[in-house]
């Protein structure tokens, strides 16, 4: 286990989610790759926290991270419940016009 | 040696379900692949010996698939799981643009010359994060903090049926709707 191997598997793991957001019309689904892509920054913050600099402050960016995972779910989670509730779907180009 | 070899095992299986996510035809499935990628991912953090980090990203994760879970029964109204689906668009560009980040970050990470180790982990990693965010870090929790809190009146704002932005409008000026009843449906 090497630093450039934690980073490869934390590029597929950003890659792969980038082509969830990118591509999914559900919302929940485009949460989902968002969620893959936080994953890999996590990972590969924490492969760079053991193989380079292993001081307990680099730890309180990895909170940092965690923290908005939750965000994220949160504010998703909460934007498709209105959307699901004003126009009754929970695909995202049924929200282009958010105003409307 | 069995290190190395468990990372790999997880890597794969971590980036196997990742992509079965956006495969399997249906959405209980892809939340499944997407908690094993995740519990994979926690297992690597804790090989590289990051043990509260490690477990809080998996506790974290299984509950976010059971909020998933209950999402799916509350606004599908059926057994999601019976429900084969493809709903994407623009799917060529997505893989384009995917590989090339791919190439991109993994080219960077494979021709950098990473810097030599420096210092060494402390021995109670779990006892220094605590003293850590409560102590030299602690504007840092104070402000992950404020940002929870707003996360909360926000997604209470944007999902509740009915609050004092519907009755008042957006500037909290309009004059009190006549109700039917107090506290009632929206006018």
């Amino acid at each position: 286990m090497t630093l450039e191997a934690v980073l490869v598997v934390a590029a597929a793991l950003f890659a792969v989610g980038l082509y969830g957001a990118l591509s999914q019309q559900v919302i929940v689904m485009v949460m989902m790759g968002l969620e893959l892509m936080i994953n890999g920054v996590l990972l590969a913050a924490g492969g760079f926290w053991w193989f380079l600099a292993p001081a307990p402050s680099g730890q309180v960016l990895l909170l940092v991270i965690l923290a908005a995972m939750t965000v994220e779910m949160a504010m998703g989670f909460a934007i498709a419940t209105l959307l699901h509730r004003r126009r009754g779907t929970d695909m995202t180009d049924m929200a282009q016009e958010l105003s409307q | 040696m069995l290190i190395g070899i468990a990372f790999w095992v997880l890597a794969v299986i971590a980036v196997a379900t990742g992509l079965a996510v956006f495969v399997v035809n249906s959405m209980a499935r892809a939340t499944y692949a997407l908690a094993v990628s995740f519990i994979a991912v926690g297992v690597q953090i804790l090989l590289l010996q990051q043990n509260y980090l490690g477990l809080i990203t998996i506790l974290m994760m299984v509950m976010e698939m059971a909020v998933m879970a209950v999402y799916m029964v509350m606004f599908m109204g059926m057994n999601p799981a019976l429900m084969p689906m493809d709903m994407t668009h623009g799917k060529k560009t997505a893989i384009a643009t995917s590989v090339g980040v791919f190439v991109l970050l993994a080219g960077g990470a494979l021709l950098i010359p990473w810097p030599q180790r420096r210092g060494s982990p402390p021995a109670d990693l779990t006892h220094a994060l605590g003293l850590e965010i409560m102590g030299e870090k602690m504007l840092v929790m104070a402000v992950v903090g404020a940002v929870m809190v707003a996360t909360i009146v926000a997604g209470v704002v944007l999902a509740s049926h009915r609050t004092r932005y519907d009755r008042f409008g957006d500037d909290l000026r309009h004059r009190r709707v006549n109700d039917a009843q107090p506290g009632g449906g929206k006018q």
